[in-house]
């Protein structure tokens, strides 16, 4: 690909050096901080070879993360990619934080597309760099590059004993030519010493000491603490606030009325008063004091009670026709048999352990931010574009993230952080609540799908409608935008890879009114508990074993193509040619659950399985729950997931993704709500918005299909399949269909 | 002013009494390792332990901490030699680290409490801290390997 004849010519050593002075910026404006910015301590003894590699002296091989750690394990699996052909001793690995910066290409941590995006590209920063370690070597033997070969942190000379460690190469290295691309070798899959291996995470040990710094964590010398008061409605104003009353508490030290923005919300901060202090709480004490009165707006109407029930009704009606095959509904009107349901979810929010904070100093036209984001450069940016200065003047240093889930793509929060700066004139820290996180997010969509079936004479699919309806994300962009969009139907919906015979996909409109945003697997969350307990319930219609329709819905081993049924799918930015809909995959997947659970055989009573599988992010992931429902009471027993996510570099944190989807997916399905009412959200806490708990939390059984496909994503997909799997189980445990979530609006949950 | 022990070592603050201990903590005497999460007891983000016994210091006034001592996750070992610390290695538990110092502060004092305890004791004593990444199992595995060497861990940390 071309890209990465690019990726090699943008090695420049000069804008390298210049990035890593940037690094130590901290010690540009007077300020120091022991846990951000020890990585070039001396940037000057780090040699860089490329964008993403430098050796010091004495072996120490220095190598950057561009992307967001978030608890992926993203700051182990680049480095594993980058040091496996690099040939590095991963001892003497040291894992360096990239800054926004647009030469490393996105940063955008999100989308389960890390490794995806980036794995043959990090392969060719470290074959580069090895290649250029490898010249040094032979020239100062006088022999071919050919005749020497790396290996753990040396050249050696083969037929030889000599060997040179790469920080005696590493100066004259850095004057070697950078090879070109197709120059490359690579090492072989069999000879792999760190790709797909379990390396324990690089963070690990100052985890456990609790020496690591997360956004919340940062500290500068004379920073003031700040705590927001913001509009419960989307688009409201602040009308009037006591600045009196906050100013007098004890530590305050400003009040300030935030710039209001009009609507499209983007990633505008909302309107508010912040409440600046000498430390966090003497910034919330203030706050209570504020007072403040709203102007509400449009959106002040808004209750999501109200909205769903509307949504709900018109699901039933025929909608925008997105993708066709033949005559749905005529087909429906010749069948023998018919299974129609709709099935809802409400509005969630991401509920990071780590509330969103961003601390920032502004100081001679320059903004310097510590934020945790998953989106450095978009920081950079809206940053940039509130304070009107050029980006190159905001720079951007990524923290650790106490889980983001998508809420941290949004730099909302940081943008204060900068304000507030240069309003103050010294360091600020935003710290959001829990409240404030819970109360001022980008919500997954509140949602109604209704799927319709026929069946003929022989108890075969011979007709399929499905259609959907929710607020979409662009209208958090776009105010104007008032259906879902294609990238979103593209999330489990408009690739549906069944064999139905005749059908029709359709879409509702449905307006935004608060900020709606990407959670973990996006849309692919209520697409996926839609389809998946549909599927159970035609099986339930046509006296099939679940497992059994599964795969004669998935029917045989093809790539489906939505282009030719006339949707133009977005396959998560990935070419179709590389990453088809493989329909031999996803049963695979179905396959390695249902034999390895038992999800197929007989249960004690009251006691069921419920299966369901979902590709998503171009990987495949297959769930099998078994539950146990007793006196309206439902407890998770157990559950085993299976992914196929092709090349794996890390399986342990493959595994750590898949535990903790499934476990994200079951909050998702047993208990998360936001709801809303005149607008605003009625939830502020996790004593109202509960998430899953240790003893709610069943044994977990992950099983990783071994592969050489190229990288899918491994984040997200493990999340879709779980609320179907969840309710299946409880239908057949109990013969209760639940088709609203979540589950505890039905069921007691233990 | 108010006095009290942090992690064996004498401290004392000219704050308002009713701050809550977390704040105190992490603004006032720049230990970053018990984190905020909640600010209402739901999470277990903030966990110390006040005289060997953990406590939410996210509700906790600044005045009930004096004279006491108290111990954070910089104080359970010097060098995370706490078996507690080394079975999160050996699982491999955390994925971000957020909840982490919290979780850790609670095993602690339920092995302190429990040398061997069975999964529902887990389950009921550490209820308390919420892990969003879904760390759940490899927390409860850890807690039990390191229980079979929690002898060791006499007096490591806090008042044991």
């Amino acid at each position: 690909m071309s890209s990465s004849n690019q990726h090699l010519e943008n090695v420049s050593r000069r804008r390298f050096l210049k990035t890593a002075g940037i690094v130590s910026g901290g010690l540009i404006l007077g300020t120091t901080l022991p846990s951000v910015a020890p990585l070039w301590a001396d940037e000057s003894s780090s040699n860089e070879l490329n964008l993403f590699v430098s050796i010091r002296v004495d072996g120490q091989v220095d190598i950057i993360c561009h992307r967001s750690e978030m608890g992926q394990g993203i700051r182990t699996g680049i480095p594993q990619v980058i040091a496996e052909e690099l040939c590095a001793d991963w001892d003497r690995v040291n894992v360096v934080q990239g800054l926004a910066d647009e030469a490393y290409g996105s940063q955008n941590t999100d989308g389960s597309r890390s490794i995806r995006r980036n794995y043959q590209r990090m392969r060719e920063m470290g074959a580069a760099a090895r290649t250029m370690l490898e010249q040094a070597a032979a020239k100062e033997w006088g022999v071919k590059p050919s005749q020497v070969y790396a290996e753990n942190n040396f050249v050696k000379l083969r037929g030889s004993t000599r060997q040179l460690g790469f920080g005696e190469l590493v100066k004259s290295a850095m004057t070697m030519t950078p090879p070109t691309t197709e120059t490359l070798t690579f090492k072989s899959p069999k000879d792999f010493k760190l790709i797909g291996k379990p390396i324990t995470s690089v963070d690990i040990h100052k985890v456990v000491g609790g020496t690591t710094e997360f956004g919340q964590d940062v500290r500068l010398p004379d920073m003031l603490y700040a705590s927001i008061e913001r509009t419960p409605v989307v688009g409201g104003t602040v009308e009037s606030f006591d600045e009196k009353a906050a100013a007098s508490v004890n530590g305050v030290v400003k009040v300030f009325n935030m710039p209001a923005r009009p609507l499209p919300a983007l990633f505008n901060p909302k309107a508010g008063v912040a409440v600046i202090a000498s430390n966090t709480w003497a910034a919330l004490q203030g706050r209570k004091q504020l007072n403040v009165k709203w102007n509400t707006g449009n959106n002040g109407a808004h209750n999501s009670e109200a909205y769903l029930d509307d949504l709900t009704s018109k699901i039933t009606t025929k909608g925008k026709v997105i993708r066709k095959s033949g005559d749905a509904y005529l087909m429906a009107g010749r069948a023998a048999e018919k299974v129609s349901a709709t099935y809802t979810m409400p509005y969630l929010v991401h509920a990071p352990m780590e509330p969103p904070a961003a601390t920032a100093v502004f100081k001679d036209g320059k903004c310097e931010v510590w934020a945790c984001t998953q989106t450095p450069q978009s920081a950079q940016q809206n940053v940039a574009g509130a304070l009107e200065i050029d980006k190159e003047n905001v720079t951007v240093h990524v923290t650790l993230l106490g889980g983001a889930f998508g809420r941290k793509s949004k730099p909302d929060y940081v943008v204060e952080a900068a304000l507030l700066a240069r309003e103050t004139g010294k360091p600020v820290k935003v710290v959001w609540s829990r409240e404030d996180d819970i109360q001022h997010g980008y919500y997954h969509a509140v949602s109604a799908q209704h799927f319709e079936a026929g069946l003929n004479s022989d108890n075969r699919v011979q007709s399929w409608i499905q259609r959907t309806a929710f607020p979409s994300i662009s209208w958090t962009f776009d105010t104007r935008v008032d259906e879902p969009q294609g990238g979103e139907l593209s999330l489990g919906f408009g690739d549906m890879p069944f064999d139905v015979g005749a059908l029709s996909m359709e879409s509702h409109k449905a307006p935004g009114h608060i900020r709606i945003g990407w959670i973990r697997s996006v849309s692919n969350i209520h697409h996926g508990f839609a389809l998946g307990s549909f599927v159970d319930e035609i099986a339930v219609k046509a006296g099939k074993k679940p497992h059994a329709m599964w795969l004669e819905l998935l029917a045989n081993d093809r790539f489906v193509d939505p282009a030719t049924e006339g949707f133009e799918y977005g396959n998560y930015g990935d070419p179709k040619e590389v990453f088809p809909i493989d329909t031999k995959r996803l049963k695979n997947v179905l396959n390695i659950v249902v034999e390895k659970s038992g999800a197929d055989k007989s249960t004690a009573p009251n006691e069921a399985w419920g299966i369901s599988v979902h590709r998503s992010f171009v990987s495949y992931v297959a769930v099998a729950t078994k539950v146990s429902v007793v006196d309206g009471k439902v407890s998770i027993l157990e559950m085993h997931s299976a992914i196929d996510a092709g090349t794996v570099v890390n399986p342990d944190r493959v595994r750590a993704q898949q535990e903790g989807s499934m476990i994200f997916g079951l909050s998702i399905a047993l208990l998360g709500e936001i709801s809303v009412k005149d607008g605003a959200v009625e939830q502020s806490n996790f004593h109202d918005y509960q998430v899953l708990r240790m003893p709610q939390t069943p044994k977990i059984e992950t099983y990783i299909v071994e592969s050489d496909a190229p990288p899918g994503g491994v984040g997200e997909p493990g999340v879709p399949p779980v609320a179907a799997s969840v309710a299946n189980a409880i239908y057949h445990a109990s013969g209760q269909r639940i088709r609203d979530l979540p589950i505890s609006k039905h069921l007691r949950v233990s | 002013m108010i006095s009290f022990t942090l992690n064996d070592k004498p401290v004392s603050l000219d704050a308002d009494p009713q701050m809550p201990l977390l704040w105190a903590i992490r603004d006032m005497l720049g230990l970053t390792g018990t984190k905020f999460g909640c600010g209402i007891a739901q999470c277990g983000a903030c966990t110390v332990h006040m005289d060997g016994q953990p406590i939410r210091s996210c509700v906790m006034p600044l005045s009930a901490a004096a004279d006491k001592k108290i111990t954070t996750i910089e104080g359970i070992s010097e060098d995370n030699s706490h078996p507690i610390q080394k079975a999160w290695v050996e699982h491999n538990v955390p994925q971000c680290g957020y909840c982490q110092s919290g979780q850790i502060m609670s095993a602690v004092a339920l092995l302190e409490s429990n040398k061997s305890p069975s999964d529902k004791a887990i389950d009921d004593y550490m209820q308390g801290n919420i892990c969003r990444c879904g760390t759940y199992p490899r927390i409860k595995a850890a807690i039990k390997s390191a229980a079979g060497n929690f002898d060791l861990a006499k007096n490591v940390g806090g008042d044991a």
